[in-house]
């Protein structure tokens, strides 16, 4: 059987974020649940419904995290994943997903995440690990004091030093994800900024400065798929899964092949060639924006432009509202929300853009979106493209 | 004050970071395929082959990319901020994660020669680093 005859019989139905921002007062788990009630309800479909269940927690006490959270919502799932390949977990879990309802392994399937970051540190960035002696590879990394923004910051300094890409460019992307944050009255951070209040804002990692890098938030996500026969009976207007694609390429950044190219080239590829669509027909784009130079690099990597022109491609505010390649249009991790694991959010937005429910940020007649989760240190990618049914 | 993480040595890497204390820096080389690699594995990751030779290595190398960090994650980085965050690719081909010391951390420039030497940061532990050539 074709792969796209796979794709057109399954359908996303419902999606939801919890509470979202800063909620001492919730666990992680209840954000994953309550996010989960919320996306399930939006399609007319209840707990008693989901027999294929998709989750990852990667934080204190979230082990065997499919197990954990389908008895935390008291369900008995036939199918269950819990891959854990970091923020892009959740774009392959559509993947994933798709293919067992296609191929009849499961009927509806229950994709969540929920995480307390920010109350969990006290607002602050914690540790890596934290831990005074590091077993595993990670020895060879910790010890040399590396971080996430570290990580990250190598693969922007060598961009820059092979094309000559600027700390300005990085700063568009910033500047135009908090224009579309301006719109969302969820988004935590939604006053405008200039390419110069990037530039002046602390310098963390260079050249990546406070504002090159995503917010720290609690949040849950969930997003549900079914059957498209199914769909058709349910409350919400169904969005087909036209292609997808995963890849990963390593773990820790210093075993990054080439630090100016992510796993998007090969997951990319992957997406496009299944869904059968050109990057011209791409209405509006997800990107995970752990931080700015995150989306360059998937930009290329996507072959949205080519390697090196990352740069070029979104300078003039290209991403932002009005400009001619709507991105993160909810306001991205960069401004929107990041509850460390953000690549259900690309998913949810993706979605909403595509059923025309998102109001003043509404692109116009969304057709086609991509999202795409980056998950590890550059490690991992999950790139979906989902089409207007 | 919180000390910096250590490595905790396992069957991979109980070679390597006992030469370290020595101040040797030895990498892995495959009997059979004859690629080097970084880090210490059980296995050849070019070939699969469990035929690995310790070797000493010249420890030159080039910076492969570099970052000025002013925070890190662990609180036992505090007073060694800011620091330089570096990939090496060594001579023998393989890159690893470093921190380029004794000079000016915004001297430090991608391409910059470098050789190893080595920091002693406790009595049971010694890290590999990396200075201008």
């Amino acid at each position: 059987m074709d792969l796209k005859d796979l794709y057109r019989k399954v359908a996303i139905v419902g999606v939801a974020e919890s509470d979202i921002g800063r909620v001492p007062h919730k666990s992680k788990f209840q954000l994953s649940a309550e996010a989960s009630k919320k996306a399930l309800d939006e399609a007319g479909l209840t707990k008693d419904d989901v027999d294929g269940v998709f989750t990852t927690i990667i934080t204190e006490g979230g082990e065997f995290s499919s197990m954990l959270m389908a008895e935390y919502m008291g369900i008995k799932p036939r199918y269950t994943d819990s891959t854990s390949i970091g923020g892009s977990s959740f774009v392959a879990y559509v993947e994933h997903a798709a293919m067992a309802i296609a191929t009849g392994l499961c009927e509806v399937a229950l994709i969540c995440h929920g995480s307390t970051n920010i109350s969990d540190r006290g607002g602050r960035a914690g540790p890596v690990s934290g831990a005074s002696h590091i077993f595993g590879p990670a020895q060879f990394e910790e010890p040399y004091g590396v971080s996430t923004v570290g990580s990250y910051a190598l693969a922007a300094a060598r961009h820059m030093h092979e094309y000559g890409t600027t700390s300005e460019q990085l700063a568009e992307i910033a500047v135009a994800t908090r224009q579309w944050a301006s719109m969302n009255p969820l988004a935590r951070m939604r006053d405008p900024i200039t390419i110069d209040d990037v530039l002046n804002s602390r310098m963390i990692a260079s050249p990546l400065h406070l504002l090159d890098c995503c917010l720290v938030t609690d949040a849950g996500g969930a997003v549900v798929l079914t059957s498209m026969d199914r769909a058709r009976d349910l409350k919400t207007r169904p969005v087909s899964v036209l292609g997808t694609g995963e890849a990963h390429t390593h773990r820790m950044i210093s075993q990054m092949p080439d630090l100016t190219e992510t796993a998007a080239k090969i997951s990319g590829k992957l997406a496009f060639d299944r869904a059968g669509v050109s990057h011209a027909d791409i209405d509006v784009a997800e990107i995970y924006d752990s931080f700015t130079i995150t989306v360059l690099l998937t930009l290329e990597s996507l072959g949205f432009c080519k390697k090196g022109e990352g740069g070029a491609f979104v300078s003039g505010q290209r991403t932002a509202p009005g400009g001619d390649f709507p991105m993160n249009t909810q306001g991205g991790a960069l401004s929107y929300t990041h509850p460390g694991m953000f690549g259900i959010f690309t998913v949810i937005e993706a979605v909403r853009q595509l059923r025309g429910e998102c109001g003043p940020r509404q692109v116009p007649n969304a057709q086609v979106a991509l999202a795409n989760g980056t998950g590890g240190v550059l490690s991992s990618t999950g790139t979906i493209i989902l089409g207007k049914e | 004050m919180a000390q910096i993480p250590l490595p905790k040595p396992y069957q991979d890497t109980e070679a390597y970071w006992a030469a370290a204390k020595e101040h040797r820096f030895i990498i892995q080389k495959c009997g059979d395929c004859g690629e080097h690699q970084f880090y210490p594995r059980g296995v050849c990751s070019h070939c699969l082959s469990s035929n690995l030779d310790w070797t000493a290595a010249s420890g030159d190398a080039s910076v492969y990319s570099c970052s000025v960090n002013y925070r890190a994650g662990h609180p036992g980085f505090a007073d060694r901020t800011p620091f330089v965050l570096a990939i090496v690719e060594l001579a023998e081909g393989p890159r690893m994660m470093t921190n380029i010391v004794n000079c000016d951390p915004e001297s430090v420039r991608i391409g910059m020669a470098v050789k190893v030497c080595f920091d002693d940061v406790t009595d049971e532990a010694t890290l590999p680093m990396f200075e201008p050539a």
